[in-house]
């Protein structure tokens, strides 16, 4: 029996994934490096998660959920955030389809609604500052500000990084290594938007009934 | 050697990238609506009455989760496939990780509430 028979009696789908079939592409190694960093972020943001499920009710006086939270600013900046996952999608399928013109289009899209996201995030925080709800008035108010502003800065991380990558693809073009990148950025921008529906369930829509 | 021609196991050097199934601008599509759908059920759900009002948080929780799934199926593409499996399997630590800290955060203080000294 020589090798070359051994290994055509693993069927390809079966080998594929557990080490038959040679070494996974970089594409797929890169991804799930990137993949357990998110899943480590995830594990940090649970902390801050933890904390604001059980200070919810400390408000110690001051404002409670329902006082500073506006439903129509959350909807809206949902939306910002589901659409501009959208274009980073559309963006990441142009890359791949070697379009770079098209993929910068995406992500100028992508970067305007994830602007316009924060935005409207700082305004109501702003808000809030006026009000006297700032992180040291209560407890609630700290993990209130924590846990959003968490989210918010890894949105404006997002965003810095995305300029960069747009600075990238113009410079070098849509290289492998870029195209790799890219992938990152997508999961990174992606990986946002479930952080968000955490923080829209538990904060926005339990804490504002 | 001779006969090996499978297409998997041709000539390519290791880490050669290959042409991945593009995801399609349908499933980023399908995905949109689905969560633009789940939104508004959520914001539905918490501001009408349309479950009983001690369901409301479950109702949302459920909601939620199925958010997170359309998310990780139309747009991080996590699947059934064998490129899947490991980013499954780290995910599925996470997720109990996730699990033991706000559970058993929120369990632990609730019980300490309980027994705490009336003020």
């Amino acid at each position: 029996m020589t090798i070359g028979a051994t290994i055509e009696a693993v069927p390809t789908e079966l080998a594929r994934g557990r080490g038959g079939g040679g070494p996974a592409p970089t594409r797929t190694v890169v991804a799930y490096g990137f993949w357990i960093f998110i899943i480590s972020d995830i594990a940090m943001f649970s902390a801050l998660f933890a904390a604001y499920a059980v200070l919810a009710g400390q408000t110690a006086g001051g404002p409670t959920a329902g006082d500073v939270i506006n439903l129509r600013h959350v909807f809206i900046e949902t939306v910002f955030l589901l659409l501009s996952s959208y274009a980073c999608g559309l963006g990441a399928l142009s890359a791949e389809l070697r379009q770079p013109s098209r993929y910068l289009i995406f992500a100028a899209l992508t970067f305007v609604l994830g602007a316009a996201f924060l935005f409207v995030e700082i305004s109501d925080f702003v808000d809030m500052t006026r009000m006297g709800a700032v992180p040291s008035r209560s407890a609630f108010l700290s993990a209130f500000w924590t846990l959003v502003g968490m989210h918010g800065a890894h949105v404006t991380s997002g965003l810095v990084w995305l300029l960069y990558m747009a600075g990238q693809v113009v410079a070098k073009g849509l290289r492998p290594h870029v195209l790799r990148r890219l992938l990152c950025f997508s999961l990174f921008w992606h990986a946002l938007d479930i952080i968000w529906v955490g923080v829209l369930t538990l904060v926005y829509l339990m804490g504002a009934r | 050697m001779e006969g090996v021609d499978h297409p998997v196991f041709d000539d390519r050097s290791p880490g050669v990238e290959e042409q991945e199934p593009a995801a399609s601008v349908l499933t980023y599509t399908t995905g949109l609506l689905f969560a633009l759908v789940l939104t508004l059920a959520s914001f539905a759900v918490s501001q009408t009455n349309l479950l009983w009002g001690p369901g409301i948080p479950v109702g949302l929780i459920v909601l939620a989760l199925a958010q997170i799934g359309v998310h990780l199926v139309f747009f991080l593409h996590i699947g059934f496939g064998p490129e899947s499996t490991n980013n499954i399997v780290a995910l599925a630590f996470g997720v109990w990780i996730v699990l033991l800290v706000i559970g058993g955060s929120i369990l632990i203080i609730a019980n300490l509430n309980a027994n705490m000294m009336p003020m």
